[in-house]
């Protein structure tokens, strides 16, 4: 549409001057604007070269297979000093995706309770509701942060005197402390008998839908369900004898060795932001069930339908609809937050690569470009999940 | 319409035309009346500001020095407190003039970072601090500890040299701040704080029982810390180098603040003359005022009343001079002839 | 006339009183706090919690706590030493800022109060050429107060400025900056024009995509790397371009809805009666647009009041910065909590007036459609 139009308008108007045509008007004010941003890259980019060739500072991605050469706090991936720059961005990137699933699942729980507390008829419950998301989404995350860490980690015993349940679990300034599960090779069979079971419930749960469609006959779909997931596995697990063992955690030297460990870093901060984080979507919980018109409610039951089922298949679908997309937003400010971490020593993306990566190799420029297209890629992802959902859901007027 | 036109057309024409010619970092100093100078966030002895903003440090008269010798005025210096992350980028980006925060010199700094290192103001080594109540002796002892270090310095890579080529295992907490560091040392988050020995006393006294603990006879590494420029400079490089060496000469000539000025009016030592401008080629290859490096002992005083003032037995941390004490008392510290 | 027998006689009962559990105290407590056994369970657990948490607070911030004193050895109570607080309260409010010169901030700070006082009051007029004062002229006469350098005031470098004061700043640059720069990419991204919607559209995600503190680091230790040797802004500049680009990309998402929720007849309307894009925009659309999204637009400026926090990672000390280093001074160690829960409680009433304000607004401009 950009080509064409001013040719085609010109003759149809031969008395308006050329510039008061707003086809030719808008072509050119976007040519201009094309222009203009085109140049402004082409400066920036021109300028950084200059600069970065003038003052000697290495460029280029060959940092990337050189060895790192420091520890990391804490690594889902195999990592010590001997590994390279690039799987440090992975590390980091890994603790990134960890910390922001977790804070997304617990600031959803979190937040679904507050909310619909909010909502309670309990007068003492809506009004410790309310006081919960008023305090924490008025103080900044930062704060928070380094509230819960160093009240944690003063609060905390040593070691030597950690809080044990059951010599179990343990507790201490260092991190909790937890059996690890060490699966056996039998123990692949109730992985794979559980998937199983998952997938087919889904099957299941499908033609259960369509059969009550064309029917009306229900099918105990959450028993059956339950039973392939749960049951199956379970019965499995005991036919293979068992085949787990676990790994439990000692007092050794300084430290606990061996089970599974949470350090205090990844507790502050997911802490502090579920609680942050739970704040906004309990009012966005509270505003998606108030937006539902008592209309629909009354509707329902002059239907003759139940309560419990006018709530489940009237107001959560419709509420749904308005909260999900506010939802993903928090998710993705969540995500976004999470690179406060630097803060507490917690080696989320930003602290390792866009730390201490770019310190030891001095390649800000790759670094920085890199960091910034994950949180890009991980929004657009979401940006992405989000419009087909409101496209999926969207009233269809008629 | 129109008026968003010309004004677009006139923005990527400005845009365009500020292309200005390349400077070099003298001059524009000089034209922008202040050496910017990149220090610590805050570290006693180094540079530290006061609960007036004003800062101190062995670190930070290394910039009041330069300035002295640029403006003949000790105060033309701006200080941009910077972590330990920030550092490189901020100097590699021209964000500032000189980098005087404790850093330490090595080959890749030297090189593929762009910078050059100007000097050695302090020479370092990296040391453990424990509490005693863990009842270790030494660094050998450490196995297994967690230890706390501050995210992207040398120490981190010292750190993980050290314990891999004994076999031993440690867990690294790594904070951006000094203050975090010792933080989360004094909420016992570590067994151990890592850091140059110099900076474990400065943290120290920063703890809330300075007296429980200890630092450990072990340095695992050399850390010869001093001011960093920006390559491809040669002139700015000279005036902080010579800035430097200056401080040490003075010394080096029995040339303080108190008795600059007797010096420069009775003095008969060729090299103290020429130190103080009176003959030689003076500031001229520098670009330079004459009275330059007169003009660094005058405000910001020689090597050793920095160092004492900040560091040494006149201070809080009470370091010794130890490697630090001029060639002559048997330390590090030289200086090239001033002719 | 029909003789009316005893039985038929209206005789007064007088009307039962309701039972005592459903009015008074008693009935009050039964509806809203014991009316099921889910129920009781709920408020007894939160009674316990309340009780749990509520105490030792209070204990701490103000039974046991200290007030009055000049050092660490005034603090004898074991709750909290509000006597750091108050020690340090000058530093936490004007940062580095000379003594002898805070009567300009003070006068800054007092002038922007009194122009927006009449604001608020629904019968004053020329309210319209008191916000474009408010919006244009006042920036100016606070900015000369607060840097001088003009009419004998002496020149304070920003370096300098720090503390709440510093957090104003930068919010209120921040929140004026935004809300233009917002709207004119709210309508880029609505615009029929391809090429500036894809910019707008690219703009948006962009910034809304990345971590603030990623856009503080690059403004201010990268930017010279992108301009020419030489050419260089002022830190807190570079701070305030970066938190405002920012923000307009979530203030353009906030313009965008109220935009959508204009009725396409007054698009048409407004083409009718021949007014070009720009008068239509700003006569009729705006207007009301804005009006639809003022709770938004609110929300948005407590999350730049919070974010503005972060300017401590590169090296500003706002008011957290000023706490932070406080805390850090040998002779009041041990105080990080108070100095925390300061800065805590100064953002907290900022943010919660704010956000009060935010729901007056929503139940003014409400029509109604709730029951």
């Amino acid at each position: 549409m950009t080509e064409k139009k001013p040719t085609a308008a010109a003759p149809s108007a031969p008395k308006t001057p050329i510039w008061n045509n707003p086809t030719f008007r808008s072509v050119a004010f976007q040519a201009i604007v094309l222009m203009s941003v085109a140049a402004f890259f082409v400066y920036i980019a021109n300028n950084t070269l200059t600069n970065m060739a003038q003052r000697g500072i290495a460029t280029g991605f060959g940092f990337l297979d050189l060895q790192a050469g420091f520890g990391i706090l804490m690594s889902l991936i195999e990592y010590d000093e001997t590994h390279t720059y690039g799987r440090t961005f992975f590390v980091g990137l890994f603790n990134t995706l960890l910390v922001s699933f977790l804070g997304i699942f617990f600031a959803t729980l979190l937040g679904f309770i507050i909310g619909i507390g909010r909502l309670s008829r309990n007068w003492l419950i809506a009004r410790v509701a309310a006081a919960y998301i008023e305090i924490f989404r008025n103080i900044p995350l930062l704060l928070q942060i380094l509230f819960w860490y160093f009240a944690v980690l003063s609060a905390l015993p040593s070691p030597r005197n950690s809080l044990s349940l059951l010599d179990l679990f343990f507790l201490n300034v260092r991190g909790l402390y937890l059996p690890a599960p060490q699966p056996e090779p039998a123990f692949t069979a109730v992985s794979v008998v559980f998937a199983l079971g998952t997938i087919s419930s889904f099957f299941v749960a499908r033609w259960a839908h369509k059969r009550q469609d064309l029917t009306g006959q229900q099918f105990p779909v959450l028993l059956t369900v339950l039973g392939l997931i749960i049951g199956l596995p379970i019965l499995v697990f005991a036919v293979t004898g068992f085949p787990l063992t676990w790994d439990m955690p000692r007092l050794q030297g300084f430290n606990f060795r061996g089970g599974l460990s949470v350090i205090p870093e990844l507790v502050a901060l997911l802490l502090a932001l579920s609680i942050y984080t739970a704040a906004f979507i309990a009012e966005i919980v509270r505003a998606g069930i108030l937006a539902v018109s008592h209309g629909q409610t009354e509707a329902s039951f002059a239907l003759g339908l139940r309560p419990t089922l006018t709530l489940r298949l009237v107001v959560i679908p419709q509420a749904f609809r308005v909260i999900i997309p506010p939802l993903t937003s928090q998710y993705l400010n969540l995500t976004k937050n999470s690179s406060l971490a630097t803060a507490v020593g917690y080696p989320d993306l930003v602290a390792v690569w866009a730390g201490t990566t770019l310190n030891q190799t001095g390649q800000a420029v790759e670094i920085i470009l890199m960091t910034m297209a994950v949180y890009l890629t991980i929004s657009l992802v979401i940006s992405m999940f989000m419009n087909w959902y409101n496209k999926k859901t969207a009233l269809v007027e008629r | 319409m129109k008026t968003l036109k010309s004004l677009a057309a006139s923005v990527v024409l400005l845009t365009l035309s500020i292309a200005v010619a390349q400077a070099a970092t003298l001059d524009t100093v000089k034209q922008r009346g202040h050496v910017q100078c990149g220090v610590n966030t805050g570290l006693p002895g180094f540079s530290f500001p006061d609960d007036r903003g004003k800062w101190s440090g062995l670190d930070v008269d290394v910039c009041r020095a330069i300035a002295a010798a640029v403006f003949g005025d000790a105060g033309n210096v701006k200080f941009t407190p910077l972590t330990a992350k920030e550092r490189f980028t901020a100097l590699q980006s021209g964000e500032i003039d000189v980098l005087s925060r404790n850093t330490t010199w090595t080959t890749t700094r030297d090189t593929s970072l762009g910078l050059n290192f100007a000097g050695v103001n302090y020479y370092d080594g990296q040391g453990f601090m424990v509490k005693k109540s863990l009842g270790v002796n030494s660094a050998k002892d450490l196995g297994g500890a967690s230890v706390c270090i501050q995210a992207g310095t040398t120490t981190e890579l010292n750190l993980a040299d050290y314990f891999r080529s004994r076999n031993m295992k440690y867990t690294p907490i790594t904070y951006d701040k000094a203050a975090e560091t010792v933080a989360g040392f004094d909420a016992g988050r570590c067994d151990v704080l890592t850091s140059d020995q110099s900076q474990l006393y400065a943290l120290r006294i920063q703890l809330k029982d300075p007296g429980g603990a200890i630092v450990l006879p072990e340095v695992i590494s050399k850390e010869p810390l001093g001011p960093v420029v920006r390559q491809g400079d040669d002139q700015w490089f000279n005036v902080v180098k010579w800035s430097l060496f200056a401080m040490l000469e003075a010394e080096d000539m029995g040339v303080d603040s108190k008795n600059v000025d007797d010096m420069k009016a009775n003095s008969k030592n060729p090299a103290v003359r020429r130190l103080l401008g009176l003959e030689g080629i003076g500031g001229k290859g520098l670009g330079l005022p004459n009275e330059w490096a007169y003009n660094i002992v005058k405000m910001v005083g020689n090597y050793a009343e920095a160092f004492d003032r900040n560091v040494g037995t006149g201070s809080k941390l009470n370091i010794a001079r130890g490697i630090n004490a001029l060639w002559k008392d048997g330390g590090l510290q030289y200086a090239p002839p001033f002719r | 006339m029909i003789q009316s027998t005893p039985r038929d006689t209206f005789k007064r009962v007088r009307d039962m009183p309701p039972p005592v559990l459903t009015i008074g105290v008693l009935g009050w407590l039964r509806t809203n706090l014991f009316s099921s056994a889910a129920n009781t369970v709920l408020t007894l657990f939160a009674v316990y919690l309340l009780y749990v948490a509520i105490p030792p607070v209070i204990n701490w911030a103000f039974i046991a706590a200290d007030w009055v004193g000049t050092s660490r050895e005034d603090c004898t109570g074991g709750g909290a030493c509000w006597v750091f607080v108050l020690a340090r309260l000058n530093q936490f409010i004007y940062g580095f800022y000379p003594d002898a010169q805070q009567w300009r901030v003070n006068l800054a700070f007092g002038l922007l109060i009194a122009l927006f006082v009449p604001l608020f009051v629904r019968s004053f007029p020329n309210k319209t050429w008191l916000g474009f004062f408010l919006l244009f002229g006042y920036p100016i006469i606070a900015f000369v107060l607060f840097y001088g350098g003009v009419l004998g005031l002496p020149l304070i470098s920003t370096d300098q400025w720090g503390g709440l004061m510093l957090t104003l700043i930068i919010s209120a640059v921040g929140m004026v900056a935004s809300l233009p720069l917002g709207v004119l990419l709210a309508l880029g991204r609505r615009s029929e024009m391809p090429i500036v919607r894809a910019f707008s559209v690219a703009f948006i995600e962009l910034w809304r995509g990345v971590p603030l503190i990623t856009v503080l680091f690059m403004s201010s230790v990268m930017l010279p790397l992108f301009l020419p040797e030489g050419v260089t802004f002022d830190k807190l500049l570079r701070a305030l371009i970066g938190i405002t680009l920012f923000e307009s990309a979530y203030m353009a998402e906030v313009v965008r809805g109220g935009l959508q929720a204009i009725p396409t007849g007054q698009y048409e309307a407004a083409k009718a009666l021949g007014l070009n894009f720009w008068k239509s925009m700003l006569l009729i659309i705006l207007p009301q647009a804005l009006k639809l999204v003022i709770p938004g637009i609110v929300n948005t400026l407590i999350a730049l009041f919070k974010d503005t926090t972060l300017v401590i990672i590169i090296g500003l000390f706002d008011i957290l910065g000023a706490v932070e280093s406080a805390i850090k001074d040998p002779s009041w160690l041990g105080y990080a909590v108070e100095g925390y829960v300061f800065a805590a409680f100064i953002f907290w009433i900022f943010c919660y007036g704010m956000s009060r304000y935010s729901q007056g607004l929503e139940r003014k401009l409400s029509t109604g459609h709730n029951r």
